[in-house]
């Protein structure tokens, strides 16, 4: 076989954990196989060397909460030929856009002694709020096989196979039985995208939405009944706010708890 | 002498974004810093007003390398809040989770993170070509952390299985003994990493620390325990607060911690082996002593062969767990909240973590404080790396980086973590 130059690879880090991006590392059995098809071409988590862009695959951990990382990800994006969101954080501002919700200020100073050394913005905000976005993984954290086969299929020109349907076809498939209708634990199942194979009812807790929204979902059908069976605004205010709060359907729904 | 610079804007295999800076004027190093620019993320803010119950899930989030770390000392600060204990083959379930994080994030720092320091190599991909076999091997050895923490947890990366009081679901006799055999593998691959981190070259570097760590009567320290260190601190982890204070210094998003009128303090698996050698179980002690380490270590370069001794006590931790598994009656106590405070601290891959809530009479949480081990060890770091620095000022400009890159990478910083934070750059004059 002839020698070409293999596509460039690049993992880009926002305001996150490293859990998405630790997911590469943790594909033990196929990371040969992918440094054998890409060069890992920056990704400072695992590599001192960088080579320069453009790079052919551009995955984008975390959300833009300062203005430096503002202006980084148009950086980033020019670089880019496909850039490929990565996780709650960077598609939806994560745990952290629990501030937008809150008075920037009064949180600096819970966390901060001198909040006059901290440059911050008032909100945490997904990448695809300043750039265009190619495609999104969703998760907190990513589904590795998921990145697996997202990376594959552009790869080999296909279109990647990443469904958009909610958890509960996933709980069904696997004959879980339903937490919501037997036991009646709250459970963002019906609302959930699907991605995680519906990891939390097999562990009998109920999914408390870490995909963030399905497409076209209906929350407000399910907090109805909720409410019905006694549970409090403020329980369902911090069901829908948590890792994926600023999704808007999510968001949306808990502003309808807010007292 | 011209001034010199030593700078490093990102600094590569480490978790979360650093600097590292050095400068340098007439021969000496006049201002060491390892800046945390991560973004911060306001942890300690946005749990105000939430419930008791949230807190294994959402401070999981502060780190995707050792999420287990902030699942069990929140869990364990909660359960102090709320008067409960959580014993038997429960807490033995939490040791086992937590070995799986162990042996996981450990092999990640050995072989991905560390090891292509010593060899010369800009990473373990790179590394790969001509020790295509140790890469190999470590992967297998890092799955099988993760399996452990997939099985008990539920997935490797922020497990949805921890809750105050226990598990959500009890893993199956079944389910755990599928693991046996891989970990007595691992087990064996484990002492022949403490060979191998023991034949890599180790630049002669010895300091004075103050190491702190827990400690157990009975265990080699994960959970619980007393805080100790070398130079005589011994208290309850309640106490934690008066011994250890928290400055928040202008060059970085992380709060540096020292040890009140003393100063910096070292964390992490070299102190834990200097103030637990006792505990470690005769294999781990055997394969340390055969491969040349002493019961005391006060060189950080080598802490990349403790964390090899750390992997061996891990995986015979886990062999022991697993053995004597009886599924307890239930996966949890249940938890009844009630207004009180508590406090945690356990042992992350990276060293004592420190949580402490307070909570109303309804569950909420009226007040969080976080103390992850990189913060602690921040000013130590700084410490080092002006004293090496110091030491080898007649290395190039490229060797002295790298080297000074090695010596932060030495405490397998998880910046992620400390930002509730590196580059490296040297200034030369």
């Amino acid at each position: 076989m002839k020698h070409k130059t293999k596509p460039k690879l690049a993992v880009w880090k926002f305001a996150s954990c490293d859990g998405c991006q630790l997911s590469l590392l943790d594909c033990e059995d196929e990371l040969l196989a992918v440094t054998g098809a890409v060069e890992i071409a920056n990704f400072p988590e695992a590599s001192r060397a960088v080579s320069k862009g453009p790079y052919d695959i551009s995955l984008v951990e975390g959300s833009i909460t300062t203005p430096h990382d503002a202006e980084r990800i148009h950086r980033v994006r020019r670089q880019s030929k496909i850039l490929i969101s990565i996780g709650a954080c960077a598609t939806a501002g994560g745990i952290q856009a629990l501030r937008n919700f809150r008075n920037m200020k009064e949180l600096v100073s819970a966390v901060y002694a001198s909040p006059e050394y901290i440059e911050t913005l008032a909100k945490s905000t997904p990448i695809a709020d300043h750039v265009f976005v190619d495609y999104e993984l969703r998760g907190c954290p990513i589904n590795k096989f998921q990145l697996l086969e997202i990376v594959n299929a552009l790869l080999n020109g296909r279109k990647p196979n990443i469904p958009s349907y909610s958890v509960c076809i996933e709980c069904k498939r696997r004959g879980i039985v339903c937490g919501l209708v037997a036991v009646g634990p709250p459970c963002l199942g019906p609302v959930t995208q699907a991605g995680c194979n519906a990891l939390c009812p097999s562990f009998h807790r109920g999914c408390f939405g870490c995909y963030g929204p399905k497409e076209a979902c209906n929350p407000g059908s399910l907090t109805a009944r909720w409410q019905a069976g006694g549970m409090t605004d403020a329980e369902l205010l911090r069901l829908f706010r948590s890792f994926n709060a600023t999704a808007e359907s999510f968001r949306k729904e808990s502003e309808v708890h807010e007292t | 002498m011209k001034r010199r610079t030593i700078r490093v804007d990102y600094l590569a295999r480490v978790e979360g974004e650093g600097s590292l800076y050095l400068r340098i004027q007439k021969g000496t190093v006049t201002e060491a810093k390892f800046r945390i620019f991560e973004p911060p993320r306001f942890f300690e803010g946005f749990l105000r007003g939430r419930n008791f119950a949230e807190a294994p899930d959402i401070t999981a989030r502060i780190c995707g390398i050792c999420p287990v770390a902030y699942q069990m000392s929140s869990v364990h600060a909660m359960e102090q809040a709320l008067g409960m204990t959580v014993d038997g083959q429960l807490r033995e379930l939490r040791r086992l989770l937590y070995c799986g994080e162990w042996i996981e994030s450990h092999v990640l720092h050995i072989y991905f993170l560390h090891a292509p320091d010593f060899l010369g190599y800009q990473d373990a991909i790179r590394m790969a070509k001509d020790h295509g076999e140790t890469v190999q091997t470590a992967l297998r050895l890092k799955k099988i952390g993760n399996e452990i923490m997939t099985i008990v947890g539920g997935r490797e990366i922020h497990p949805v299985n921890v809750r105050v009081g226990g598990f959500y679901r009890l893993p199956s006799t079944a389910e755990l003994q599928t693991l046996i055999k891989k970990l007595e593998w691992a087990r064996e691959t484990a002492l022949d990493a403490v060979r191998w981190t023991a034949s890599l070259p180790f630049p002669d570097f010895e300091q004075d620390y103050e190491f702190v760590s827990l400690r157990h009567p009975e265990e080699y320290p994960l959970n619980e325990g007393r805080v100790v260190s070398s130079k005589g601190v011994d208290i309850p982890v309640r106490e934690y607060e008066s011994y250890f204070i928290e400055e928040h210094v202008r060059h970085s998003h992380a709060l540096a911690s020292t040890i009140k009128d003393r100063g910096p303090y070292f964390v992490g698996p070299l102190a834990r082996y200097n103030l637990n050698f006792d505990k470690l179980g005769e294999t781990a002690q055997k394969a340390a002593i055969g491969a040349g380490l002493a019961q005391k270590c006060q060189n950080p370069f080598k802490s990349i062969v403790v964390r090899a001794v750390e992997l061996v006590y891990a995986c015979e931790e886990a062999l022991r767990i697993i053995r004597g598994y009886k599924p307890p009656a239930a996966p949890f106590v249940a938890a009844s909240p009630r207004a009180g405070a508590g406090m945690g601290c356990t042992e992350a891959p990276r060293g004592i973590l420190y949580h402490r809530y307070r909570i109303d009479q309804d569950g909420s949480i009226l007040e969080a404080k976080i103390v992850p081990p990189t913060a602690q060890n921040q000013k130590m770091i700084e410490s080092d790396l002006r004293n090496y620095a110091a030491r080898h000022l007649d290395l190039s400009d490229d060797t002295l980086t790298w080297q000074c890159e090695q010596a932060v990478r030495n405490y397998d910083p998880c910046i992620s973590c400390a930002t509730h934070f590196l580059k490296v750059r040297i200034d030369r004059d």
